[in-house]
């Protein structure tokens, strides 16, 4: 995997690209702007498509509101911003608004986990995943790339009947799935088999996951990498099969370990094949400024930090 | 819908209402009472002479909306779609209860015909209308939609995001109107946070302010016609009201803002109305 140069692109132009290719598809799709539109990728379809584009300022409470306005009179909106804004500014109005009237609207997160950077901790949205898999009738996805994004986007938009958020980050990260893998909304993807223990990423951090299982392989030791790009539903079967045949699990995320993915893992793990696990994430703290590879040094999201807690894991409970 | 266009007929039509609003809370046990009373006049209005609906099809694709933001005044919502058609008027003493399709707030899950929206957290309602009349002209429908708000929710900040955006988007075809009743539950709106000059907020955010006398069908029904005339600009009408009205022992007291008559209060609040609304018709006879 690293031998092959990959590109670098943004989760964010995968969601950009998706909006855009059902925009082609669906006539109902209007984007809903807040200011940001650029910086979320949604000028390509705002370029395209004028006349489906609203303006409506910085104002994300009234934003969810309107687009349940305009799902309850059979449009499909799509409303993204910094993750921060989308789903934590506005939680009671997706809960009420959205979910509560079950509609089919797309909440994009963008700027989602740590390595947002510089702008510290007010825009690195770390909370997003709890709170909006706690809403009863939301899906929540979280693509790992952009070729994922752009996936799951165009899934989200002419698949889905619900609410649906979608998470990405901001950095240029690798575009390492292929196209033609099986993506299905609540189907994990196993892209790595193995025999020893599982690591459970979402997001950016499958790509770091990869890469601890390339060290870990090198030291001897066989690890399942499981691509959780949907939260919620959860794939409760990938997750059992993995507690089954590996007897460890280890998630990693870019988002608090209260509540996120780790959570939703334990969950099932706890309900239905306890084993021990492990969880990565941020540990209910908020993160700073800094450049995004020294914040994931820091805050111990890396591949090293995962090949050492894998260790430490196994070591803890020895078969 | 056969509209009614005789001030006589709205104002019994209106008492009728209250009648059953009064009813269903009392069977309830627990609800608002005041402000849908208060209320029951504009509802009458709207539901039997504004609006263009059809109750025998209430998922018209044409029919004119009404998003009911303060989800507590349910009751009243409630008892004029009974009223209207919507569903049996039996069906109105659920109110409340266990399996109930009339939730204690309105909740669309439940499929009540008539319901366009969820409510009852405050300040989300314009925000929903704002989204379907831009969805209208994004369509070029014809349909208006109505957004009925408290005094007290104009404290939400959303509600002001909302009254910038429509008028930013130019939605003619929106009309929110304010039950202007001056109470909320902790006390008058003067004392909790003042909220005037209300027309002059309203105009400064690029809409056109109405006010009416809320219990006056002459004057609710002039200002719907003026509010057809907006060409450009979304229309707010301030409708002044009174909490509780038709029971003149409760009126103007916001302690009646969440509360049901007991057992012993009935028979007199029911004759209280009975009385109010022989008032109302002699008033319009002389
Ligand atoms: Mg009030």
């Amino acid at each position: 995997m690293d031998e092959i140069i990959r590109d670098l692109i943004p989760t964010k132009t995968g969601f950009s690209e998706g909006v855009l290719i059902a925009g082609a598809q669906n006539d109902s799709v209007v984007v809903l702007g807040s200011d940001i539109t650029t910086s979320v990728g949604l000028n390509l379809f705002a370029n395209k498509y004028p006349e489906k584009f609203i303006s409506l300022g910085i104002a994300e409470q009234n934003a969810v509101g309107i687009a349940a306005g305009l799902a309850l009179t059979g449009k499909i909106p799509v409303f993204a911003t910094y993750a921060v804004f989308s789903a934590l500014r506005t939680t009671d109005q997706i809960r009420i608004s959205v979910c509560y009237n079950n509609l089919h609207v797309i909440i994009g997160g963008a700027h989602a986990g740590i390595s947002v950077g510089p702008d510290g901790a007010t825009h690195q949205a770390l909370e997003d995943i709890a709170v909006m898999r706690s809403l009863p009738n939301m899906t929540v996805l979280s693509p790992c790339d952009a070729t994922q994004a752009r996936i799951l986007t165009i899934k989200a938009i002419m698949e889905c009947r619900g609410p649906v958020y979608i998470r990405f980050g901001r950095e240029a990260v690798p575009d390492f799935t292929d196209e033609n893998l099986k993506n299905s909304i609540g189907k994990a993807q196993v892209l790595q088999d193995g025999r020893q223990a599982s690591i459970i990423a979402t997001g950016h951090m499958v790509w770091m996951a990869l890469k601890a299982a390339r060290i870990l392989k090198l030291e001897g030791i066989d690890v399942r990498v499981i691509n959780m790009h949907t939260i919620k539903p959860i794939d409760i079967e990938c997750i059992v099969s993995a507690a089954r045949e590996t007897g460890y699990l280890l998630s990693v995320e870019e988002h608090q370990i209260y509540g996120g993915l780790g959570s939703a893992i334990a969950e099932v793990v706890v309900k239905h094949y306890p084993v021990p696990m492990d969880m990565i994430g941020m540990n209910d703290c908020f993160g700073e400024s800094g450049k995004p590879e020294e914040l994931l040094e820091k805050y111990g999201l890396t591949a090293n930090a995962i090949v050492t807690r894998l260790k430490n894991l196994i070591h803890s409970f020895p078969r | 819908m056969n509209k009614i266009n005789n001030i006589e007929s709205l104002t019994e039509t209106s008492y009728r209402i209250r009648m059953s609003v009064l009813k269903s809370l009392v069977k309830a046990g627990s609800g608002h009472l005041g402000g849908s009373l208060g209320l029951a006049d504009i509802f009458t209005a709207l539901y039997f002479n504004e609006l263009n609906h059809k109750p025998e099809e209430p998922n018209w694709e044409e029919r004119d909306r009404l998003i009911l933001s303060i989800g507590h005044v349910a009751p009243v919502l409630y008892a004029t779609l009974a009223h209207s058609g919507y569903f049996n008027i039996d069906e109105l003493y659920t109110l409340r209860k266990l399996n109930s399709r009339l939730q204690g707030h309105p909740g669309r899950d439940k499929n009540l015909p008539g319901i366009e929206t969820s409510s009852g957290s405050l300040g989300q309602g314009l925000s929903i209308a704002v989204g379907m009349a831009i969805s209208a002209k994004l369509d070029r429908k014809a349909f208006r939609v109505f957004a009925i708000l408290g005094d007290g929710e104009l404290q939400e900040g959303q509600i002001w995001e909302a009254a910038m955006s429509a008028a930013h988007h130019q939605l003619n075809n929106l009309i929110a109107i304010v039950d202007r009743n001056g109470l909320q539950i902790d006390g008058k709106t003067s004392d909790v946070m003042e909220i005037e000059p209300l027309s002059k907020k309203w105009q400064a955010f690029g809409w056109t302010a109405l006010e009416c006398n809320g219990h006056n069908f002459t004057e609710i029904l002039n200002a719907f016609e003026t509010a057809k005339s907006s060409t450009d600009r979304p229309v707010v009408m301030i409708a002044h009201t009174v909490m509780g009205k038709g029971i003149f022992s409760i009126e103007n007291n916001h302690l009646w803002h969440g509360r049901v008559p007991t057992i012993n209060e009935i028979a007199d609040f029911q004759c209280q109305l009975d009385e109010t609304l022989k008032i109302e018709i002699m008033k319009h006879h002389n």
